[in-house]
């Protein structure tokens, strides 16, 4: 079989291009370290987060903000159609700087969540909890939308996140909710 | 070498109306009961393009806001449903089976067998078809108790009626009967034809639909195995990622059956419209052996950012699917030389100066060849869509539908309309009508969706979600670029009514040659010039389609036996999660 010499070159160009994706990809996780979403946040079954039976799983906790550290934080979202809970009706607020671990939960369908305009974007499916960490260094309100179809009033499911510059940011005096949350961990619970 | 008549240009002297019936050469006299065929899936798949086509125009006025008087908010997800399913299911399907059905006929130049297996299988589809068509419809009216507003991908645990699943499965099932017919008649010309190389058009069909009855395994285990028994409430629940990981499996190869007939068309039908003839008919046979066994071990480049499974699997997903460019790289250039060998050959000269040769006035060819173009854009957009780690800026947003509207909704629609053009009249035996309209077609498809597709790619980078009928919200603003939101939305309201007025255009075309009546010779015909490099050189390994039936099963077996194993081993057969049906859900806040 005879192959055209411009042919050849063009194969071999193609090759050279296909390969070098992969390796941008394959340097993408092991350099700058970018992680995808995978099976880590575990599964969880249904009743505990369409019913709020916290207390019966381990793989997830009460909606809400949790500081794990100096400057990390563990968010734990329930999306349910068509809110996500913290997000829909208060914001989640966090300090510029911290990183934040997102663990996501639906009640009911698949939704999605993705911070716009970010690299936070994850599908959340019944069953499992998607997990997933980012870093937020500049202040502002970003935007929380549902992008997987959920239903007649999909399109009133968004949400905010709210990051202020660590001296704003009231650790003590979030919410009250919050506050419990956090006092609960100065015990050593986490 | 076989000797070649030239299709008639748009300018040819009208001497050739004299010309009197008996001797025209049109495939509709050679095989009565195979153009038939075809004629019926034509038109089913055009009446389908019309109405998905009505769809898109609602939706691309309501979610930019140029004007949502036609449904409300909550009912644009039915309209949503409906043009997804009526353009990338049934026009897709109705047309790839009239045209694998003419491409067969002409190139192994027999008959069916037994056409009662086509027809039958044609018999499928249309059931089918009516069946999806009533359930997604009956969610405009509330007096209807069907609903089957869950979309394309149709997720669980949103639960459309029975009647869209069965029908979906009807639709599938019958494009295997369909293609059960034209096996049949390769084996009864292989009897005959021992030591033959397979022609390439039906080397081309045969290939597609073995990659086809591999890739259709997911979606109809998905189908019938879980969500026809779960609609009919026989059992309780089905896992919603096993569930995404069955469709995903049939849902990125389902790409190729669109886009495979496309290139059928620009490796064999495209050179001679220019006035040349295909530059390697080799290269052509790997390009199609390629995509069988590369087509279908990519699923998981879909569920990149999906919770429960591990990222190994992602990055298998991502190596294969980045050898799938090879394919079409090969294609560009095989393609583009053709048309340079055609350019040159009526006179062109220079580097760039036998583009100016070629029949852009020729809307079969211009079609293709615009199609062709986008397609290279729709490439380059994947290639971001297949990077695992810079997908989770475009996700989900208005950049996907952005690169898909370039491949299936021009590399492989533009070419459908462009093979109509040229092949309506051989099927129907009829002139083509309204050429000037037919002539300006293609541009206008080509700068609605240029405008249209820009603004959605730019739109989903800065996060705004695909499938959704207001994308914007009260609490937050999208970050702000060159021209906003606001320079988007109207390129996407303008450039969707210029599409619908494209497509108006094109069906203007289609209906009034149907009508028209019969007489005078064709313009065109069915002969092709034979390859500058013919299918001699070609290996004669590539023509085993069990072979690489065989590998391709294998390469499946390797990228989705171990995941379905693990899910399943982590309770994916009882996962105890409650249906949402879609019917009785309406619109109720929480």
């Amino acid at each position: 079989m005879e192959i055209h010499r411009y042919e050849k070159a063009w194969f071999v160009a193609g090759m050279v291009l296909i390969v070098g994706f992969i390796a941008t990809i394959a340097y993408g996780a092991v350099g700058p370290g970018i992680a995808m979403v995978d099976d880590s946040g575990g599964t969880v079954g249904a009743d505990p987060i369409a019913n709020g039976n916290w207390n019966s799983t381990d793989a997830f906790r009460e909606p809400g903000v949790y500081r794990t550290g100096e400057n990390s934080f563990d968010v734990y979202i329930v999306a349910q159609r068509f809110a996500f809970n913290p997000g829909t009706g208060e914001p989640v607020r966090l300090p510029t700087g911290s990183e934040v671990t997102f663990y996501v939960a639906s009640a009911d369908v698949m939704h999605g969540f993705n911070i716009a305009g970010t690299n936070v974007n994850v599908m959340v499916a019944p069953g499992q909890v998607s997990e997933m960490t980012a870093r937020f260094d500049e202040a502002g309100t970003y935007g929380i939308v549902c992008h997987e179809y959920c239903g007649a009033g999909h399109h009133d499911m968004a949400g905010t996140l709210e990051v202020v510059p660590q001296s704003e940011y009231d650790y003590e005096a979030a919410n009250s909710e919050q506050r419990e949350q956090l006092r609960t961990l100065q015990g050593g619970d986490r | 070498m076989a000797t070649i008549t030239p299709d008639e240009t748009d300018t040819a002297a009208e001497t050739d109306e004299q010309v009197l019936d008996e001797e025209r050469d049109a495939f509709v006299d050679k095989f009565p009961t195979e153009a038939r065929l075809t004629r019926w899936t034509f038109l089913v798949a055009f009446v389908a393009l019309g109405i998905g086509g009505l769809f898109g125009l609602i939706q691309a006025l309501h979610r930019t806001g140029a004007f949502r008087g036609f449904v409300s908010s909550a009912d644009y997800y039915t309209i949503l449903t409906g043009h997804g399913v009526l353009l990338v299911l049934v026009f897709t399907t109705f047309f790839i089976s009239g045209f694998f059905n003419w491409a067969i006929t002409r190139s192994l130049d027999r008959g069916s067998v037994d056409p009662r297996v086509e027809y039958g299988g044609f018999a499928m589809l249309l059931v089918g078809t009516v069946l999806a068509a009533v359930a997604i419809l009956g969610g405009l009216f509330d007096s209807v108790p069907l609903s089957a507003d869950v979309l394309f991908t149709f997720y669980p645990p949103l639960q459309a009626h029975p009647a869209f699943y069965i029908g979906a499965a009807l639709i599938v099932v019958g494009s295997w009967v369909v293609g059960l017919g034209w096996f049949r008649r390769f084996w009864a010309w292989r009897k005959n034809n021992a030591d033959e190389r397979i022609p390439l058009q039906a080397f081309m069909v045969l290939t597609t639909m073995v990659m086809w009855y591999v890739a259709t395994i997911g979606v109809a285990i998905e189908v019938v195995v879980f969500l026809i028994p779960w609609s009919l409430g026989l059992i309780q629940t089905v896992d919603p990622i096993l569930a995404r990981t069955l469709f995903w499996f049939f849902g990125h190869p389902v790409v190729y059956f669109w886009l495979l007939p496309a290139y059928l068309a620009w490796y064999t039908i495209m050179p001679k419209l220019a006035g040349g003839r295909l530059f390697s008919d080799p290269l052509a046979r790997i390009v199609f052996v390629l995509f069988v066994l590369l087509s279908t071990p990519v699923g998981f480049h879909h569920q990149y950012v999906d919770p429960g499974i591990p990222e190994g699997f992602k990055f298998v997903a991502m190596t294969n699917t980045m050898f799938l460019l090879l394919p079409s790289l090969l294609t560009a250039f095989t393609v583009v030389a053709s048309l340079e060998h055609a350019g040159r050959q009526q006179g062109g000269s220079g580097r760039l100066g036998w583009l100016k040769t070629l029949p852009w006035g020729k809307p079969a060819f211009s079609g293709m060849a615009l199609a062709g173009l986008m397609f290279a854009a729709g490439g380059f957009s994947g290639m971001i869509n297949a990077g695992m780690n810079i997908n989770y800026l475009v996700h989900n947003t208005l950049w996907v539908p952005g690169h898909f509207h370039l491949t299936v909704g021009t590399a492989f629609a533009l070419t459908a309309m462009a093979a109509s053009y040229w092949l309506v009249p051989q099927i129907t035996g009829k002139r083509l009508q309204l050429r000037g309209v037919a002539a300006i077609q293609p541009y206008m498809w080509f700068l609605g969706m240029t405008l249209m597709s820009n603004a959605m790619h730019r739109a989903g980078l800065i996060g705004v979600p695909r499938r959704t009928a207001e994308p914007q919200y009260e609490a937050f603003n999208y970050a702000q670029t060159v021209g906003g939101y606001g320079e988007m939305r109207i390129q996407i309201a303008l450039g969707g009514t210029l599409l619908f007025v494209a497509l108006v255009m094109f069906l203007a075309v289609m209906f009034a040659t149907i009508l028209a009546g019969k007489g005078g010779n064709l313009r065109v015909n069915s002969e092709f010039p034979e390859p500058l490099s013919g299918a001699d050189d070609a290996p004669k390994v590539l023509d085993n389609l069990r072979l690489w039936a065989v590998f391709a099963l294998l390469l499946v077996a390797l990228a989705y036996g171990f995941p379905i194993y693990s899910m399943i081993q982590s309770g994916a057969l009882d996962p105890s999660i409650p249906a949402v049906p879609v019917s009785l859900a309406g619109w109720l806040p929480i």
